[in-house]
C-alpha cells in the first residue's frame, strides 16, 4: 500500500490576516503550507531569483502555488507568469531548460476579492489553474486539494483515498499518530516525469468548474 | 452562559456586523485550535491600526493621492471581508466610491464612519470574544 503523501502549498499573500486564514484552511484539508508574503519571497523560495534549485529552498517540492492577486510590488499575474516561463541560467549564461523548469508545470491558482472578468481571463490564459474568489472558503480548497491529487498521476488513486480518509480521520479524533503516519515521501522530479507524462497544458483546466460569472 | 454567546452571535449577525465569513472561520476551530477566530481577528484589528493611519496621514496630504487612499481602504476592506466584518467593509466601499469620483470631502466623511464602524465592532467582538471563552 503506497504511504498517503501531504501536499505542500505554497501561498502567497500581503496580508496577514489572509494569509493565517488560508495556512488554517490548508492545514485542516491535511496539506504542508509555507506562506510568504511577497511575489519576490516566492521567487526566492522557489530558487528562481538566480539561484539554482528545483526544490523549495527547505528542499521540499512544492505540488500548489496559491497567489493573492493584489500584491504591492509583485502582483499575482507577474507572478504567474515568471514561473509559467521560469527557465535558468546556467553557469555559462545559456538559457536551457534544467530540471528547474518543471516549477512551470506547477499548478498556480490566483485569489482575489475583486470579480474582475478581463483579470480572470488574463490570468486563466496565462496558465493560472484556477481564480478563486476571496474570501475562499474550505470547499474550495478541499476542491483544489482533490484536482491536484488527481493531476499527480493515474496510479495515485490510491494515495488520493489515503489522504482523504486519513484527512477526515484526523479532524474526527485528533489523532497525533496519524499526522506522523502521514509524514510525506518527497515527490521528486522523476515521479512527476513518469506518472504524467502529459503536460499539464493538456489537463482539463479547472476553470471550466470554477466561481466564473 | 453558551446561550449567552450565541445569542450576541445571533445580533451580531442581525445587525450587519459580521456575515457567514465569520461562521466559516468558527468552523476551522477544534481543539487543537480553540482560539482561532479570536487570534484572526486580534490579527485583523493590529494591522488596521496601521492602515487607518496611513489613511489619515494621506487625507491630510494635498494634493490628495486617491490611488494610494484607494489602496489602503483595500487593503482594509479585503482583511474585514476575511473575518466577516460586514458594516466595516461597507464603509470601506463607500469611501472607494468617493476615492473613484475624487470627491475628498465625501472621503472624509465616509473614512468617519469606517473608523467608528471598526471601533464598534471591535467593542463588540471583544465582549462576544470574553463571553465565549467563559463558556466553554
Amino acid at each position: 500500500m503506497e504511504m498517503a503523501q501531504e501536499l505542500h502549498v505554497l501561498a502567497v499573500d500581503d496580508s496577514h490576516v489572509d494569509r493565517k486564514v488560508i495556512e488554517r484552511l490548508l492545514k485542516i484539508s491535511c496539506c504542508k503550507v509555507t506562506a510568504v508574503e511577497s511575489g519576490t519571497r516566492a521567487l526566492q523560495y522557489l530558487g528562481l531569483d538566480g539561484e539554482k534549485s528545483s526544490m523549495g529552498i527547505d528542499g521540499l517540492k512544492v505540488n500548489l502555488i496559491l497567489t493573492d492577486y493584489s500584491m504591492p510590488g509583485m502582483t499575482g499575474y507577474e507572478l504567474l507568469k515568471k514561473i509559467k516561463s521560469s527557465l535558468t541560467v546556467n553557469d555559462a549564461f545559456i538559457l536551457v531548460e534544467q530540471e528547474s523548469s518543471v516549477l512551470s508545470k506547477i499548478p498556480v491558482v490566483i485569489m482575489s476579492s475583486e470579480k474582475i472578468l478581463p483579470r480572470i481571463d488574463r490570468c486563466l490564459e496565462e496558465g493560472a489553474e484556477e481564480f478563486l474568489l476571496k474570501p475562499v472558503k474550505l470547499s474550495d480548497v478541499k476542491r483544489l486539494r482533490d484536482f491536484i491529487l488527481r493531476g499527480e498521476g493515474d496510479d495515485n488513486k490510491e494515495t488520493e483515498k489515503n489522504i482523504k480518509q486519513v484527512c477526515s480521520r484526523k479532524r474526527k479524533f485528533q489523532d497525533d499518530l496519524a499526522t506522523q503516519s502521514m509524514l510525506s515521501a518527497v515527490v521528486t522530479v522523476h515521479d512527476i516525469e513518469l506518472s504524467s507524462p502529459e503536460s499539464s497544458e493538456s489537463q482539463q483546466p479547472l476553470s471550466k468548474q470554477s466561481k466564473i460569472g | 452562559m453558551q446561550r449567552q454567546s450565541a445569542s450576541m452571535k445571533r445580533n451580531l449577525f442581525h445587525q450587519d456586523y459580521l456575515d457567514e465569513q465569520f461562521n466559516e472561520l468558527e468552523e476551522l476551530q477544534d481543539d487543537d485550535n480553540p482560539n482561532f477566530v479570536e487570534e484572526v481577528v486580534n490579527l485583523f484589528f493590529t494591522d488596521s491600526v496601521r492602515l487607518i493611519r496611513n489613511v489619515d496621514l494621506a487625507l491630510a496630504n494635498e494634493p490628495c493621492d486617491f490611488g494610494r487612499l484607494d489602496d489602503l481602504m483595500h487593503q482594509v476592506k479585503g482583511s474585514s471581508s476575511s473575518i466577516g466584518a460586514k458594516r466595516v467593509k461597507r464603509e470601506c466601499s463607500k469611501f472607494q466610491e468617493y476615492c473613484n469620483e475624487r470627491n475628498i470631502d465625501g472621503c472624509k466623511r465616509a473614512f468617519q464612519g469606517v473608523k467608528q464602524e471598526y471601533a464598534t465592532l471591535k467593542t463588540k467582538l471583544d465582549a462576544y470574544f470574553q463571553v465565549a471563552r467563559e463558556a466553554s
